[in-house]
């Protein structure tokens, strides 16, 4: 069996307030991606779907989608680890092809956040990970991450200066990114100005600035076993390596707080699935639905020793012009986080710079692209290495 | 025909609960007695806070309740500006993580300690607190 490559990629706008229903939101990524990979829709055998259920209103989101994607009658089905579910959805197609039950697949990402009120979503937030146990304290997404971050602190005397020179790069990449849903720029002096919002606490230490901007959005990625990469496509990208792993969701059942145990173990996975080690990639997307998230993701997956991320950020090596360009798209924190479509997105981001197609994003000369993708908090974690 | 009886008791529990019925029901009980109570297995003797029903271990379900006590070790911290619906009256509000060694609890800190007082790293005691609604919680305070 030879391996999985990927012929096309596509992505929504992402945006706040999408203008359109589920189905619809969804047939913008996935006509991109068609565009992109040049098939027909019959050349695809089965279809997933993956978004995170809680903002959806439509039951059973899969059979609504491929029937208004025209993916009829082939096999459809739905893959949840919330911000994670596209990584894991390719995940899935990966080991459907390669046990040949198919020979191409589509793994279509969304989420439309704005599908419900915005205190239906506010109460949402409150149950982000254990309902029972953490949840009656009043727990939020950006206090958990908060929490590591002040660990971080601790542990390594990181502050919220090193923090904040991660959203300012996110935002250098979110302005030339067309796509993106925050395109304004972000300095250093905002998060310390009183009168800007960016300086704002959200949960100490994390301020607005140090969260990742909400959007709807969709993302597709196709894939296809080698016979037909190579026979279909011009620039086939191999998936050279995947990585998962889960952890506690309980905060009192974890023994990291420094770091994502499941960015760890994943990335282990892949390096030594793809026969690679940190210093063999040339490009990365990671997870920074906070700010912290990123600077944990540059220790956690071996570009930087434990502690000494925040060095990496002070000499700009994550920049583009940098040893290892990390998410020089605006990452979630300015090109928007679209839960289930995230994955995808990333995906699609490492795709465009392995082919070099970028445009004004493009590193130089990438050959091999990681792809870190985090579900909850740090409850799933994907790590897919791609290379060309 | 009577109706039946629910065992809801959990409800009891945070300023706002999401569980109703489970199987560690009488760790409200416990709560209201002024104990936190973690579960331990009489097998195997893992020992868990949250407590649970079933050992993850061993997979028996014969478990034991045991006391929190002592002083932990504070891991980490965070103050809420916004909160979920439902807590808009507790904020601002610490959550925090203790260590005790053989597990960790996962609670609020104490209004009566200011944030500025807080570091990683000092002693801190899990303690039971009736909230002014009726609803029953632990807090961390000073040992």
């Amino acid at each position: 069996m030879g391996k999985v490559g990927i012929i096309g990629v596509g992505q929504s706008n992402f945006v706040r307030g999408y203008p359109g229903s589920i189905r619809e939101l969804a047939f913008e990524g996935f006509k991109e991606a068609m565009k992109d990979a040049k098939i027909e829709i019959k050349d695809i055998n089965a279809s997933i779907i993956a978004s995170a259920p809680e903002y959806d209103k439509q039951r059973s989101p899969a059979g609504v989608i491929a029937e208004y994607l025209g993916l009829i009658p082939q096999p459809t089905f739905y893959i949840e680890s919330v911000c994670s579910s596209s990584s894991m959805g390719l995940r899935v197609a990966y080991s459907m092809i390669k046990s040949e039950l198919h020979d191409i697949i589509a793994i279509v990402g969304f989420q439309k956040m704005s599908e419900i009120s915005s205190s239906e979503s506010q109460e949402r937030m409150g149950r982000g990970a254990d309902i029972q146990w953490e949840a009656p304290f009043g727990t939020m997404m950006p206090a958990y991450y908060a929490m590591y971050a002040r660990a971080h602190m601790a542990k390594y005397g990181t502050t919220g200066e090193d923090l904040a020179k991660i959203r300012v790069k996110a935002a250098t990449y979110g302005q030339i990114n067309e796509k993106a849903v925050y395109r304004k720029p972000v300095t250093m002096e905002m998060f310390t100005d009183p009168e800007s919002n960016i300086s704002a606490t959200v949960a100490k230490p994390l301020r607005v600035g140090d969260c990742c901007a909400n959007a709807d959005g969709s993302s597709c990625i196709i894939v296809a076993k080698e016979e037909k990469a190579r026979a279909l496509c011009d620039k086939p990208v191999w998936i050279l390596g995947l990585g998962a792993a889960s952890e506690a969701v309980n905060m009192a059942g974890r023994e990291l707080l420094t770091g994502l145990s499941v960015g760890i173990e994943a990335g282990k996975q892949a390096y030594e699935m793809a026969g690679v080690t940190p210093k063999d990639i040339d490009i990365a997307e990671v997870h920074d639905c906070f700010t912290i998230a990123e600077m944990m993701a540059y220790e956690n997956l071996g570009f930087a020793k434990p502690g000494e991320g925040k060095d990496l950020i002070a000499s700009k090596e994550t920049y583009k012009e940098g040893s290892i360009p990390v998410n020089v798209d605006g990452g979630l924190l300015s090109k928007g986080h679209p839960i289930g479509a995230t994955g995808g997105s990333q995906i699609r981001t490492i795709v465009l710079q392995l082919r070099g197609e970028a445009g004004e994003m493009q590193v130089k000369n990438p050959e091999i692209g990681l792809v870190h993708n985090i579900g909850g908090v740090g409850l799933y974690g994907n790590v897919t290495i791609l290379g060309r | 025909m009577a109706k039946k009886e629910v065992d809801d008791r959990f409800k009891k529990f945070g300023t706002v609960s999401f569980t109703a019925i489970t199987k560690t029901n009488d760790f409200i009980n416990y709560l209201e007695e002024g104990k936190v109570m973690g579960s331990r297995c009489k097998e195997c003797g893992a020992v868990y806070f949250p407590p649970r029903s079933d050992c993850a271990k061993c997979l028996h379900s014969n478990m034991e309740w045991f006391e929190v006590t002592g002083t932990g070790t504070l891991l980490s911290f965070s103050e809420l500006k916004y909160g979920p619906v439902g807590f808009e009256d507790d904020l601002p509000y610490t959550i925090a993580l203790l260590d005790y060694g053989d597990y960790k609890v996962f609670g609020r800190i104490s209004q009566e300690i200011p944030y500025e007082d807080l570091n990683v790293g000092m002693k801190l005691k899990t303690e039971f607190n009736a909230l002014p609604s009726g609803q029953l919680n632990y807090v961390f305070t000073r040992p």
